[in-house]
């Protein structure tokens, strides 16, 4: 194949070309270089070799926010990794009105998190729809502090991106069950083998790779996680701070005129870091499979 | 009746009906608390919220929780905000995808492979990763506090070119061999053949970069400072800070910023269980 015009898939790419290095790769080579400096919007910007990074060891609010991601991880990985599975089998089967379902378990995924988070701050508040009835029905004789309480506003949260994320990855699996042979099931089911004992050994041998690659896509969600926390929190991070995500750290420090450009660097760098790891291993299990 | 298959597919009476009880129960569980937030910014102000045994049903429906709202945040204004940004990021990725993905795809060149290999390798860099970084950059534009900054950055994501080019890559090779013979260019080719073969991927880069746009919060809350600029997720966050005394105001907010997106989605849903549908749904 020859081109008349050599330049013409430049001029195709060159678009997508710019945006690529304007906004992906210089400023992924500028938050290295930042993290190693003091900058800050007005000025600055000297040189100080591993300042940002040693700042971070006596970085108290850092250290929750790692638990706090690492929490988030643990409960987040196995319960989105497992649920939206058995959601994808429930809305396999072709009933009547079945896409309606479907539409409908996709609508906290279309939502933006602000929105659902508000809606949730709602049913979760002191005098919110969930204390209310749980009080209303005896089971509490005051409310549950959801959202004021260190570890309840985490788990909240937590919930929250577990009920949003349901229906992406219920559409995730439903590709991945058109691909697990019928005739497994069948010849299953002719010796004899239940639902639940064909879920477990045909269904999920037959999605493994699949369930791999959610929790990977899931480790990195939870690492990145932001509005949920930020609006439940009302901005501030909970209780003393104390359930601050690495992002909000991030926009804590990075933003406005008076923010710390290089600190807030350092942090991205460090975000990087952890979600890196997930990242390779998600990149060398596609190489695998293609 | 259900178009059940024979054999393997028929599903039993009891079955039916386990499975429509739990679709119901998952129903409750995903959409619940959307209705309970609509019903919300339906009461009155002489309606109880805050009852232990609230109702489902507003007992007198009203809308002025809509125009209330208006009063306190410049809420439609916002809404026009959000959907410049939105229309402004469609349109950026429809065709700078479009055009990369078909190049990428479907033309050989010197050095395309590495060209392939740096989009895809945007891949394993998060977004706030960089976040701060692009601040930097779209300020030193002169864009900071504008919507133009909120759209920039996102305007022609990676992401979509890739999948553009994962669409023009299922046309088969000799439909273009035979449109080349003919003397075609390069861009008549895109035009005629390779634009009426991507619509399903093209519609799905189109709705996923407008709930993209208009459901972003964090980016737009690090470029804009002048409310008046706000969009929609900022102005409601904003809401939520000064009246969280009154649910309702924040329940018909919620809902305006909601409730376009669903309209688009259901409108547009098809094409994109079709791709889902066509792989999953054999039997």
């Amino acid at each position: 194949m020859t081109h008349k015009r050599w330049f013409t898939p430049w001029l195709l790419i060159a678009p997508a070309a710019v945006w690529l290095v304007v906004f992906n790769a210089v400023p992924a080579i500028n938050t290295l270089i930042l993290s190693f400096t003091n900058a800050r919007p007005l000025g600055g910007g000297q040189f100080i070799g591993f300042g940002n990074y040693t700042r971070m060891l006596d970085d108290q609010q850092l250290v929750d926010a790692l638990i706090n991601s690492i929490v988030y991880m643990v409960v987040c990985v196995p319960l989105l990794t497992l649920l939206p599975l058995l959601l994808a089998v429930l809305v396999e089967k072709k009933l009547r009105g079945i896409a309606f379902f479907r539409i409908a378990f996709y609508t906290p995924v279309i939502a933006s998190a602000v929105v659902v988070a508000l809606i949730w701050g709602w049913l979760l508040n002191d005098r919110g729809v969930i204390n209310g009835m749980a009080e209303g029905l005896g089971f509490l004789s005051g409310p549950l502090p959801f959202l004021t309480d260190r570890w309840l506003l985490l788990f909240s949260a937590i919930s929250l991106t577990v009920w949003k994320g349901l229906g992406y990855y219920m559409i995730i699996y439903m590709s991945a069950l058109g691909n697990v042979s019928r005739e497994l099931h069948e010849a299953a089911a002719v010796d004899g083998a239940g639902p639940v004992r064909r879920f477990f050994s045909v269904t999920v041998p037959g999605v493994r790779n699949t369930m791999l690659l959610i929790s990977v896509l899931i480790s990195v969600f939870a690492l990145r996680v932001f509005s949920e926390l930020y609006i439940l929190s009302n901005g501030t991070g909970g209780p003393g701070g104390r359930d601050m995500s690495l992002v909000m750290l991030i926009q804590l420090y990075g933003q406005g005129l008076t923010g710390h450009l290089g600190y807030a660097s350092a942090l991205s760098v460090l975000l990087f870091v952890v979600t890196v790891g997930p990242m390779l291993f998600l990149a060398r299990l596609n190489r695998k499979e293609s | 009746m259900a178009r059940s298959g024979r054999g393997f597919n028929t599903i039993s009476p009891a079955e039916k009906v386990l499975r429509y009880a739990l679709l119901l129960v998952v129903l409750v569980i995903t959409v619940g608390p959307f209705l309970w937030q609509l019903s919300t910014s339906l009461k009155g102000v002489t309606e109880d919220v805050f009852t232990q045994t609230p109702t489902f049903v507003p007992q007198h429906p009203t809308l002025s929780n809509y125009t209330e709202v208006a009063k306190t945040i410049p809420v439609w204004a916002y809404a026009g905000n959000s959907l410049i940004v939105a229309v402004l990021v469609v349109a950026g990725n429809a065709i700078g995808a479009t055009l990369a993905g078909y190049a990428l795809a479907k033309l050989r060149f010197r050095g395309s492979k590495l060209v392939l290999g740096l989009f895809l390798a945007t891949l394993i860099l998060p977004s706030e990763v960089t976040i701060i970084s692009q601040y930097v950059i779209v300020r030193g534009l002169g864009f900071s506090d504008s919507l133009i900054g909120v759209a920039l950055p996102g305007a022609i994501q990676m992401l979509n070119v890739l999948l553009m080019r994962t669409a023009f890559l299922s046309i088969p090779a000799d439909v273009d061999a035979a449109a080349i013979i003919d003397g075609a260019t390069a861009w008549q080719r895109l035009i005629r053949i390779g634009l009426p073969n991507v619509k399903g991927m093209l519609s799905v880069v189109v709705i996923f970069s407008f709930i993209f746009a208009w459901d972003d919060f964090l980016w737009p809350l690090i470029v804009l400072t002048d409310p008046d600029k706000y969009t929609l997720t900022v102005g409601l966050q904003y809401l939520n800070g000064t009246f969280s005394s009154n649910p309702r105001l924040i329940a018909a907010g919620t809902m305006i910023a909601f409730l376009p997106i669903v309209v688009i989605f259901a409108l547009l849903q098809r094409f994109f269980f079709k791709g889902v549908d066509a792989g999953a749904i054999k039997g």
